[in-house]
């Protein structure tokens, strides 16, 4: 735990702010209609930003050429296309196993597969499904959203502009007045900070570790594999959306004296179908598991198997890019890793036998 | 009092429940539903996993009802409004009426096709409704036209509840947009629903009427209505 604990806490939040991917972003061929084609462009997105909100670097480059019409901005990786609203570091991490730099993408200003993906209307829709997310996130740590509804107009907008334009102290002056700081114990703080400030911290550090349990916003993207893979280039590829199993779920802290919960502890708590010998259940009370109406057809079936279930194995975690060590303490993970709107977001590839896999 | 199912002590209930008493409450739901609402499709199970082999966590999914249509008639659009939610209730004593602009089947034209799934959500630890509307080719309505087949006090529980608005989102599942109603301030109307009614408050709060007593607001933003023998089921 060392290397963690080298990192102070501001140090990781900059880190992380900072964190971009390149683009090599192509306009697709049925969208050109000047010759020669125009090159594609190179961008440089940040992680924690969104696809959508490239439009005003991407259409310079490509307005001379496009078809007359209404601009409808859509982005596709290797035919699949990428929802808009998940962050473009998330997207990266779960789609391109192996991170490919620049990552090549295409763009489409037509054709809008609205079937698909969630209507956009460039910034106002990301903004508003950012601050979604964020009053989601202040229920699932506080039990209700008034102090996202009870933002000011400036704060609002400061807060918007802060993840717009990747401004860190921007971000943490308006959001600090939100108070949804999550969760602490005696392994958040870095260990080896002897600063006066982290001094007296330690006494509210001490006063929160007795917390025993809360629940932490996390939104897993969990694909399966049935056999191991050697290096990430042979990793399947992931095409369709039907085969990321999305979860939107709260991690339930559940401490156990003497023993911190680990990454681990939380990726296998929202995952207890794979893991069933995992000690922390989340899918609430256990005791209500009776079956009820069993003599009718599709509604609840009583469980008709009891065949064992081997455990599922953990290949690869990736959050903002990196693959964490998976017995780092959860809290740490949290209060370091997680994007501006509060959410933990977790790319996760399991292994398992082929009657487990997704599609 | 002599209590079969799992009652709750009414005062710290907070108006939520747990994944696994969803799935309690949605089997009451859709079994009582059955029961007065047999000329209407009922409401499915559908396991949210695609394995087999789970045997503990069967207990996640959602509740769907499908297919349900909506007849306009040929007439103008104000008349043919009202003429769409109006019920021809024909209540006897022997069964109670179906109270929903629904017809299973209809060769006319201009039939808006809705389906409707009952999500829970573990981040507002509360019931969500999704839908979606398509024509009889299959082709999406814009919401426009949703709000045309929606009933007239369905505008107004929406402008007047800050609570309860229509928004669109990806199908937690089914990797599609449809359309849901907010959950945000479900908890708080469904403690209030509770907290205001004697009969339920007095007996205890009781999860498998949950759905029931949720249902009968929501419901009533997109027009499908309780009948009224399943809502007794809750109070006594």
């Amino acid at each position: 735990m060392s290397g963690a604990a080298t990192v102070s806490a501001s140090e990781a939040h900059k880190l992380v702010w900072e964190g971009s991917v390149p683009l090599l972003i192509h306009l697709h061929d049925s969208e050109v209609t000047t010759l020669p084609p125009p090159p594609p462009a190179l961008v440089l997105a940040p992680r924690l930003g969104y696809l959508p909100l490239l439009i005003s670097e991407l259409k310079p480059y490509f307005s001379s050429t496009l078809p007359p019409g209404v601009d409808t901005l859509w982005f596709e990786y290797r035919g699949l296309p990428l929802k808009w609203y998940i962050p473009t570091g998330v997207l990266f991490d779960l789609l391109c196993v192996e991170p490919e730099r620049p990552w090549n993408l295409t763009v489409h200003f037509r054709g809008y597969p609205s079937n698909l993906l969630l209507p956009c209307e460039g910034e106002d829709s990301v903004k508003w499904s950012f601050i979604n997310s964020l009053k989601e996130a202040a229920y699932v740590t506080k039990g209700n959203c008034k102090n996202v509804m009870n933002m000011s107009q400036s704060d609002q907008v400061e807060l918007w502009r802060s993840v717009l334009n990747g401004n860190l102290e921007s971000y943490q002056r308006v959001s600090s007045k939100l108070k949804l700081g999550t969760f602490e114990d005696e392994y958040t703080e870095n260990i080896s900070a002897v600063s006066t400030a982290s001094q007296q911290n330690s006494g509210e550090a001490d006063a929160a570790a007795q917390v025993k349990s809360g629940r932490i916003p996390v939104r897993l993207y969990v694909w399966t594999v049935t056999e191991d893979f050697d290096d990430l280039e042979s990793a399947p590829q992931i095409d369709n959306w039907d085969k990321v199993s999305y979860i939107n779920r709260p991690v339930e802290i559940q401490k156990e004296d003497g023993k911190y919960f680990s990454l681990n502890d939380a990726i296998k708590s929202l995952l207890p179908e794979y893991f069933p010998g995992s000690s922390f259940d989340n899918l609430g009370d256990a005791s209500t598991k009776q079956s009820v109406g069993d003599e009718r057809e599709n509604t609840c079936d009583p469980d008709s198997s009891s065949l064992p279930l081997e455990n599922a194995e953990i290949k690869l975690v990736r959050i903002q890019g990196i693959e964490p060590c998976l017995e780092i303490p959860f809290s740490w993970v949290v209060n370091n890793l997680m994007n501006p709107e509060y959410f933990l977001h977790i790319c996760v590839c399991l292994k398992v036998s082929e009657a487990n896999a997704l599609q | 009092m002599d209590q079969k199912e799992s009652v709750r002590d009414i005062t710290p209930w907070d108006g939520t429940l747990s994944s696994s008493d969803f799935f309690s409450a949605a089997c009451a739901f859709s079994e009582k539903w059955k029961r007065f609402n047999a000329s209407v499709p009922p409401w499915l199970w559908v396991p949210s996993r695609k394995h087999h082999l789970l045997s503990s966590h069967k207990e996640e999914g959602y509740l769907s009802l499908e297919g349900m249509c909506l007849i306009k008639s040929s007439e103008e659009q104000e008349s043919c409004r009202s003429q769409t939610w109006k019920e021809e209730s024909s209540i006897s004593q022997e069964e109670e009426a179906v109270e929903n602009a629904t017809l299973v089947q209809s060769s006319c034209d201009e039939v808006n096709h809705y389906d409707f799934h009952i999500v829970y959500s573990p981040s507002y630890r509360v019931p969500v409704l999704y839908f979606r509307s398509y024509h009889s080719d299959g082709q999406p309505l814009p919401f426009g036209e949703i709000e045309k087949d929606l009933p007239d006090h369905s505008a107004k529980i929406r402008s007047e509840s800050k609570w309860t608005f229509i928004t669109q989102e990806e199908h937690p599942y089914l990797n599609r947009p449809w359309y849901k109603l907010h959950p945000c301030g479900t908890s708080e109307w469904m403690k209030l629903l509770f907290l205001g009614d004697t009969a339920l408050n007095k007996n205890g709060f009781v999860i498998e009427h949950y759905l029931v007593s949720w249902f009968s607001v929501i419901g009533q933003v997109v027009g499908l209505k309780i009948p009224l023998g399943m809502l007794e089921t809750v109070s006594c």
